[in-house]
């Protein structure tokens, strides 16, 4: 009987040529947390895969409790006793929670001897659930829930989760490490995916760094700094962005006054009396956990969905509530959504034709009596490719093509290679590594103090406070009022994150 | 037999068909799969149903090699679909496309022939009450099946496991696939299942509706079932209702044509698919219904990581 | 053994040349097996499908006249493809275009000169196009789905068009036969020399060309693209995605409309319950052949056009069904769509592991 619990040995994955996991060996012992560290692409996901039995090694081997196993597919793996929390949740919007769970368990199950059980386990673990809800009605923090007591009800002895508090407020996150260290306290092992440093540093006992597909170190967390886990992670020093002093505000560039508009599908969350100030010279974050109007405040001010808005907006001095996306554009305003293949970007499109999707309404000679001018595309496509350092296999690939930092940095470097006087981005750095992150950030703030108004929604609170000037918190719908950075901290973020600013919200909307 | 009584027998033998394929292409759709060459696989059943019951003089042979031709068809469509991740709206109009041919050539020397028809089984006793019996009780085998297959295919998909696990992998795929099930055996078997469907009722028609074959006998009858699916929002029960809203509609129009009321025929006979349009509309109005309850990965192809 | 995708990083080019190419050689290849399982001599009976219908100036002058309104729907089809709007009642627009085109000549028989054929051939296109708006206002209004509304209109428009030709529109003199008077002079449209082939051919040329500019070169086409293969980054640019219903629903009704006229005032001179072999129907299969390029198109069209005279032929020569042609028209539609796939993905072939 070995000591571990499972082992990854010399574990080798290719697609293709490509090998996303070279030669990875990661051993896990019984009660002990354990993070898996890396880059966006550096193999995490892979690895994981390959141990919840969704991908199949193509070198190596895989053993439980000291026996090589095969883990032929994910229910061999719950089989065995490992459960894994997604990143992207595995849910189904339309199924009740109780079915949910179901369809993680083997063979047919008594769904009311079901419920009864949900009920049980997640009053235990103080992780209250109701069985009978549909999922498309519930918050994040909800769903993750599920995809716990999911895991939990199979009473596995190895847990995987993927990157669980991105989508947590700070407070649902410890909520969660409450949660995670009674589990290994009963013996239950688990292996922690994070980009969160300080997270790992506070409740891992061990950690493994991927780099590249390969494990770069092993390492107790313990005894690391934040900053030394981030070198280990991504190979050299990332450079901390350089904000400077703010120079004194403009005049207001966005204004925002009682905006609504309604759910963006039967499933999203409508904007609810929405106000803001956005002068020249500032970056403005609004926080918030996903899903609480993001996407429908994004559409509002792009003017992407005009269907029920009520409310004024206006940018540069102009009232443009009823006026679509090209008149905005051409007002100075350019906007960034968060998704980048699909709709920031034509993913079957070279480059050079996602460059007219932007711009052909606002670019003199894009566009000559309904004639495109390809030529002048491919040129503005060759200057973004260069001032943001896209690195592209071949002369304007196709946007999909691209990796998510890559692309990022094109759908960006589109809009600021304007010089917009407003820049509206959503989720600038998700999915994104490292090294790009830093240069997006670094040029929202140039934007900014080249005397433009930058607007940031993003959910990733460490950015916020590496960028903004001013933060707002978005909830149910709600935005409060936006506040100095110096003036606020974490703690009071997540609270208003989960809604706690509705109550001194002027009894405006308490009602 | 009364007036009335003759009615509503007609009224069933014209429900039945439109029954059967919309309650396959039910399953299909829950499944996220969008067949739209329902036409096709039940022209092909109605075609290879008459084919073997006038060649073996077995009706119940017909009924047998209408399910087999409309699950073959609808297995090429799998395979389409499925296997090589091809569009599904495109290889639906293919699927019918090819049915409506193929089912041409087989019928080319069976056109005009006698017909073997499948008879009615009377349930004794019960069939002799009268008005209520031969309604009732007195049908053929089809028709008891199509009521059948509706309660069946209603409890399996709210009350099993294989109809929670159909209905989890038209919600989304990728979350199916992630828990470890295989979105495309599961689509697979659905596809068949409305395949078997189709066909059958293709050989309803030509054994039972119309005991003949005439080419293109089918009508537009497979793209009203799919219109009935979207009538009857992806609920079971509803589809049977629906199917016997549009039986109806289309039996008086042949009803008024025979009076001749002076209604010119082309008008009447108009009436199903104007009906349908109509019905389409006043359900597509109503978005908050029809949203809830579309299967969101409908038509939407997947490839599994590897 | 099992087929397994893989995803290509990139579209593939060369298979974007290379898969109708492999369909149509799979498609012969299939009907060589299908004719010889018939008890017929493969090779004679491709001859006479697929090369006989090109070896004769009369022959060749009956594929244009076939080829014209597959191509001339086509077109329009490829546009609404493209933009992800299926309209797949072209055969309903032809009929309606036929009818609209029809009424100048029939109710003003003496209306001989110059702009009646305009007229015919305005009327015509306006036709198709009106009817194309039914399905685009319930689309754009109701949330209608185009599919169903628009096939639905292919029955309700040949129940009209048979009123019309069986009723009000009926020759008089014509022995109770259900046809319209015959057009003479100015309502058929010209012809090249004494033969068959007509003005519809150089209409659809035109088509073919506008259109390919438009899709190529222009801001329309542009936007045609884009809505069609990623629909929320269409919103992003700012198009409006229930105009470009509209447009493509205009389109391709009001070329299947012209279409339409063409065959009454070309081929066959009058209004008969028959407008049609399935033209708007066999243009689906001509629009995914020419990979919704409208270039493409007019080769598909020349194509298909030849396996229509290929099935007449071969009813005379070998005593096959014409049926055959539809069936090969199908079998190819499969095979487009099938060898499409290669263009996205990689096919492998799984070998069951052994555990």
């Amino acid at each position: 009987m070995s000591d571990f619990l499972l082992e990854a040995v010399h574990i080798t994955k290719k697609f293709g040529d490509f090998a996303a996991n070279d030669d990875v060996t990661l051993r896990l012992r019984p009660g002990e947390i354990h993070a898996l560290l890396g880059e966006n692409g550096a193999g995490k996901s892979t690895l994981v895969k390959m141990m919840y039995g969704a991908l199949q090694p193509s070198e190596g081997e895989l053993r439980w409790r000291g026996e090589a196993a095969r883990i032929a597919n994910p229910a061999a793996a719950r089989a065995l006793g490992i459960g894994m929390v997604f990143q992207h949740f595995s849910l189904f919007e339309a199924l009740s929670v109780a079915e949910n769970i179901a369809l993680a368990l083997p063979g047919d199950t008594d769904m009311k001897g079901l419920s009864a059980r949900i009920e049980r386990v997640s009053r235990e673990y103080g992780l209250p659930l109701e069985p009978g809800a549909l999922v498309a009605d519930l918050s994040v923090g909800q769903r993750q829930r599920i995809e716990i007591v999911r895991c939990l009800l199979q009473e596995p002895s190895l847990l995987i989760m993927d990157e669980p508090t991105a989508v947590l407020t700070p407070q649902e996150a410890d909520q969660l490490f409450v949660t995670l260290r009674r589990l290994a306290s009963e013996g239950c092992a688990i292996l922690y995916i994070s980009h969160r440093l300080e997270e790992v540093k506070a409740l891992c006992h061990e950690a493994t760094v991927l780099r590249l597909g390969r494990v770069v170190a092993h390492v107790d967390p313990k005894q690391e700094t934040a900053a030394s886990l981030a070198r280990h992670m991504v190979g050299i020093d990332v450079a901390a962005v350089s904000t400077r002093t703010a120079p004194a505000p403009g005049e207001a560039i966005l204004k925002l006054d009682r905006v609504s508009l309604p759910a963006d599908g039967p499933f999203g969350t409508a904007l609810r009396d929405v106000s803001l100030e956005i002068s020249g010279g500032e970056v403005v974050a609004i926080a918030g956990v996903a899903g609480n109007g993001q996407s429908e405040l994004f559409d509002a001010v792009s003017g992407e969905r005009l269907e029920g808005l009520t409310g004024m907006i206006s940018i540069a001095g102009h009232a443009c509530a009823v006026r679509g996306i090209k008149a905005r554009r051409a007002l100075g305003a350019a906007f960034v959504p968060e998704e980048r293949l699909g709709h920031g970007a034509v993913p079957d499109f070279p480059l050079s034709q996602n460059v007219i999707l932007t711009r052909f309404a606002v670019d003199d000679g894009m566009v000559r009596r309904g004639l495109v001018n390809l030529g002048l595309a491919g040129d503005v496509a060759g200057r973004v490719s260069g001032a943001f350092d896209v690195r592209t296999s071949r002369n304007d690939p196709e946007a999909r093509s691209l990796s998510g930092g890559n692309l990022q940095k094109f759908v960006i470097g589109r809009e600021l290679d304007r010089k917009p006087r407003l820049l509206v981005v959503n989720q600038p750095t998700w999915g994104v590594d490292a090294g790009a992150a830093a240069v997006i950030r670094q040029a929202l703030i140039d934007l900014a103090r080249d005397g433009s108004a930058v607007l940031v929604i993003s959910q990733d609170l460490d950015e916020i406070f590496a960028i903004a000037d001013r933060i707002a918190v978005i909830s149910r719908g709600q935005l409060s009022a936006a506040t100095p950075t110096a003036k606020i901290d974490r703690e009071a973020i997540g609270l208003m994150m989960a809604g706690a600013h509705e109550v001194d919200d002027g009894g405006r909307a308490a009602s | 037999m009364t007036g009335l009584e003759a009615v509503i027998l007609t009224i069933i033998t014209a429900s039945t068909p439109l029954l059967l394929a919309a309650i396959g292409e039910l399953v299909v759709e829950r499944s996220g799969v969008l067949n739209l060459g329902v036409e096709g696989m039940m022209v092909v059943g109605a075609v290879c149903g008459f084919a073997t019951a006038y060649t073996t003089g077995s009706p119940y042979l017909g009924v047998l090699a209408g399910i087999l031709a409309g699950m073959a068809m609808s297995l090429l469509f799998g395979f389409l679909t499925q296997t090589l991740a091809t569009n599904q709206v495109a290889s639906g109009l293919a699927l019918t496309l090819l049915g409506l041919g193929l089912s041409g050539l087989i019928g080319e020397s069976f056109t005009g022939l006698p017909g073997v028809k499948l008879q009615p089984i009377d349930i004794p006793v019960l069939s002799e009450i009268p008005f209520l019996g031969p309604i009732l009780f007195g049908q053929d085998i089809l028709v008891y099946i199509s009521v059948a297959l509706v309660f069946v295919v209603s409890h399996v998909m709210a009350r099993t496991r294989t109809g929670l696990v159909i209905r989890a992998v038209g919600d989304n795929h990728h979350s199916a696939h992630a828990l470890g099930y295989n979105v495309i055996a599961v689509r697979y078997g659905c596809i068949l299942f409305g395949g078997a469907c189709a066909g059958l009722s293709g050989a309803y028609l030509s054994l039972a509706y119309t005991p003949q074959w005439i080419e293109n006998m089918t009508s537009g009858r497979g793209w009203i079932a799919l219109a009935l699916v979207v009538f009857a929002t992806w609920i079971a029960r509803r589809v049977l209702i629906g199917a016997y809203l549009f039986g109806t509609v289309w039996i008086m129009g042949l009803y008024a044509q025979a009076l001749g009321i002076g209604i010119p025929s082309q008008v009447l006979s108009s009436f199903p698919y104007l009906i349908t349009i109509l019905v389409l509309v006043l359900i597509s109005r109503n978005r908050t219904l029809t949203k809830i309850n579309t299967p969101a990965c409908i038509g939407q192809t997947f490839v599994p990581d590897r | 053994m099992r087929l397994v995708l893989e995803r290509r990083a990139e579209r593939s080019r060369l298979m974007g040349w290379l898969s109708p190419v492999v369909a149509v050689a799979l498609t012969l290849a299939t009907g060589a097996v299908i004719f010889s399982l018939m008890g017929l001599d493969p090779a004679r009976a491709l001859y006479v499908y697929f090369l006989e219908p090109v070896l004769w100036w009369w022959s060749l002058e009956e594929l244009v006249v076939k080829a014209a309104p597959l191509v001339m729907i086509g077109v329009g089809l490829a546009v609404c493809f493209r933009a992800n709007v299926w309209n797949i009642g072209a055969e309903g627009q032809l009929t309606m275009g036929a009818l609209f085109g029809s009424a100048l000549p029939i109710l003003w028989h003496e209306f001989q000169s110059f702009p009646v054929m305009v007229l015919m051939l305005l009327m015509g296109a306006l036709g198709g196009a009106l009817y194309a708006a039914i399905p685009a206002f319930l689309r754009t209004r109701f949330g209608t789905n185009e599919i169903l509304t628009s096939l639905m209109l292919v029955y309700v428009a040949q129940l009209i068009a048979d009123w019309f030709i069986r009723g009000p529109w009926r020759d008089p003199q014509g022995f109770n036969f259900p046809k319209s008077v015959q057009f003479e002079g100015w309502q058929l449209l010209p012809t090249l020399g004494d033969g068959r082939m007509h003005l519809g051919a150089g209409l659809a040329l035109v088509a073919v060309v506008v259109l390919y500019v438009v899709m190529s070169r222009t801001l329309k086409g542009f936007e045609v693209r884009v809505v069609g293969t990623a629909p929320r980054a269409g919103t992003f640019a700012g198009f409006s995605s229930k105009r470009m219903v509209w447009f493509c629903l205009l389109l391709s009704g009001g070329l299947a409309g012209l279409a339409g006229i063409c065959e009454v005032a070309g081929p066959s001179g009058h209004l008969q319950p028959a407008i049609s072999p399935g033209y708007g129907f066999t243009a689906i299969i001509v629009a995914f052949l020419g990979r919704l390029n409208p270039v493409g198109v007019l080769v598909a069209g020349v194509m298909l056009g030849i396996s229509y005279l290929g099935g007449e032929a071969a009813q005379i020569d070998l005593g096959i069904s014409d049926k055959t042609a539809q069936v090969f028209q199908g079998i190819l539609l499969f095979f487009i769509l099938a060898c499409d796939t290669l263009i996205l993905y990689r096919i492998r072939l799984l070998r069951p592991q052994t555990a």
